[in-house]
């Protein structure tokens, strides 16, 4: 029954919702309005669910002194200040439990969480994505190495797409006469993106796109059954 | 001289920090052209009508903001010099507060544009596609208020715009899943609403094939660049031009590196048969 059940109804749900969009019209319609509610309240408790796991992961690693348990420790403390700013003076025009914090409002310019969101939180989420440029810069320095064939075919494509998609590609042809504009770098990269770019990503999205039809089925009939949290 | 794996790795962070902070503090001014995957996006706001109401949505969170932020500004400010109204929504949840980011700083050369009448901040939706699905049946049973808590039926634009088909395009501006491939999927596949958007340059070689002859995107705006050549398209001196010229240097440094790289392994190779 534990396990017979939820196939029953990813059986039941996944057959409407198909049918509905060959059969749009009553009653699917409404089933599907209604599920389509039920997915969204769904979906909120399951970030609930994601808070309660971030605090149990983060908790046992601080209170057995795993490796790097101090991050832990202040990811933890970072969630938990964010969570009680938020819930104590709201953010933005959203008042919160104590109201607009008006007096930290004449210090600080801002809502404390709205503070600590544009001064704290934004600059290091950008920090971090940005790191990956020394990363790329030392990758290329190390990894992309003429070998053969395919290492070369790779590299002058590479250099064509990266001048191409800079200012430098638009000054370095742009002299290049009416009759000679493909070979302008930005039209050669796009070019390359747009004809065998697009060619080889139409195949893999074709591909994956029949990978999704025979998994869906398989959750449909019940042959698939890992997200029941088996290992079949 | 031989350096060693550390030492190299380090002159190449310091030169890309210096190559990368030299043109944001004395930008240099390059121009580039605009492609026509950007044309196409442009083309689509600039011909709608005044008046129409349109969807923006932050499908981003900060970590992106440099390539996406740009491009949420300079659609903004294009919608509102064509006066068309913009929804703008979220299904990521710090997109609600990028939109906010974006609005405020527009807002400050049109300080006449007024929120719940050319403006509105709908928030965060959880569910992703099927939030979209949903928005095409009611979207007032998605959005039942705003970010400020105003009741739907209160908010003056949303009058008469009550499902996804009464908008006149969508533009998601999208850092992964959910974003632009769902809004393309239910809103231009299904409700047959135009769909833009934007997405990071390194996601944008997956969404090509989707800028086709069916219009499945009515362009694409791919990265940095495409934000640049948007804010020029609309005569906007913003962030992605500055930055356009940080990032141009970076990549002819990284072409060099490359230059290096297989030089230093020509040369070991030339040694080593000599030895």
């Amino acid at each position: 029954m534990k396990s017979s059940a939820p196939l029953f109804f990813a059986f039941i749900v996944g057959v409407i919702v198909l049918l509905s969009e060959f059969i749009p019209h009553s009653p699917f319609n409404q089933i599907v309005s209604t599920l389509e509610g039920w997915f969204m309240i769904i979906s909120g408790f399951a970030i609930l669910l994601g808070q309660i796991s971030l605090i149990r992961m983060n908790t046992h690693k601080i209170v057995h002194k795993l490796d790097n348990w101090q991050y832990h420790l202040a990811g933890l403390i970072s969630f938990g200040l964010m969570l009680v700013l938020g819930l104590l003076w709201g953010m933005q025009e959203t008042p919160g439990i104590m109201g607009d914090a008006a007096g930290i409002q004449a210090w600080l310019g801002q809502k404390p969480f709205d503070y600590l969101f544009e001064n704290a939180y934004l600059p290091l989420s950008a920090t971090l994505f940005s790191l990956l440029a020394f990363f790329i810069a030392s990758a290329a320095y190390r990894a992309f190495i003429i070998r053969g064939l395919e290492s070369n075919l790779l590299m002058i494509t590479a250099i064509i797409v990266i001048i191409g998609r800079t200012s430098i590609g638009t000054m370095l042809t742009g002299w290049l006469p009416e009759n000679l504009q493909f070979w302008h770098f930005p039209n050669l990269a796009d070019f390359i993106m747009e004809f065998p770019n697009t060619a080889a990503q139409r195949a893999i999205l074709i591909s994956a796109g029949l990978g999704i039809v025979g998994s869906s089925l398989r959750i449909i009939l019940g042959i698939e059954r890992s997200y029941l949290g088996g290992d079949k | 001289m031989k350096l060693s794996a550390i030492v190299e790795r380090r002159i190449i962070y310091l030169v890309l920090l210096v190559a990368v902070a030299l043109p944001l503090l004395f930008p240099i001014g390059w121009k580039t052209e605009v492609s026509g995957y950007t044309q196409m996006a442009y083309d689509l706001i600039e011909n709608t009508p005044e008046g129409k109401v349109v969807i923006i949505s932050f499908d981003y969170d900060p970590s992106t903001m440099t390539e996406l932020q740009p491009m949420g500004e300079a659609m903004i400010e294009h919608a509102f010099k064509k006066g068309q109204k913009i929804i703008a929504t979220a299904l990521w949840p710090m997109g609600v507060q990028m939109a906010e980011q974006a609005f405020d700083k527009v807002l400050r050369d049109y300080p006449d544009k007024k929120r719940g009448v050319d403006y509105v901040n709908l928030g965060y939706k959880v569910g992703g596609m099927v939030t979209i699905q949903a928005m095409g049946r009611g979207l007032k049973e998605v959005y039942p208020k705003d970010t400020r808590n105003t009741p739907y039926e209160e908010i003056p634009l949303l009058e008469n715009t009550k499902r996804l088909k009464d908008v006149a395009w969508v533009s998601s501006l999208s850092s992964g899943v959910p974003g632009l491939k769902e809004w393309m999927m239910v809103a231009r596949d299904s409700y047959d609403v135009p769909v833009t958007g934007g997405c990071t340059a390194v996601s944008a070689p997956g969404f090509f094939p989707y800028v086709n002859e069916q219009k499945q995107l009515t362009g694409l705006l791919g990265g940095l660049k495409a934000a640049s050549e948007y804010e020029s398209l609309i005569g906007r001196k913003g962030t992605a031009t500055t930055k356009m010229d940080a990032q141009s240097v970076a990549h002819l440094l990284i072409l060099v590196f490359i230059a290096l790289g297989n030089i230093k392994v020509f040369v070991a190779k030339r040694r080593k048969n000599n030895d």
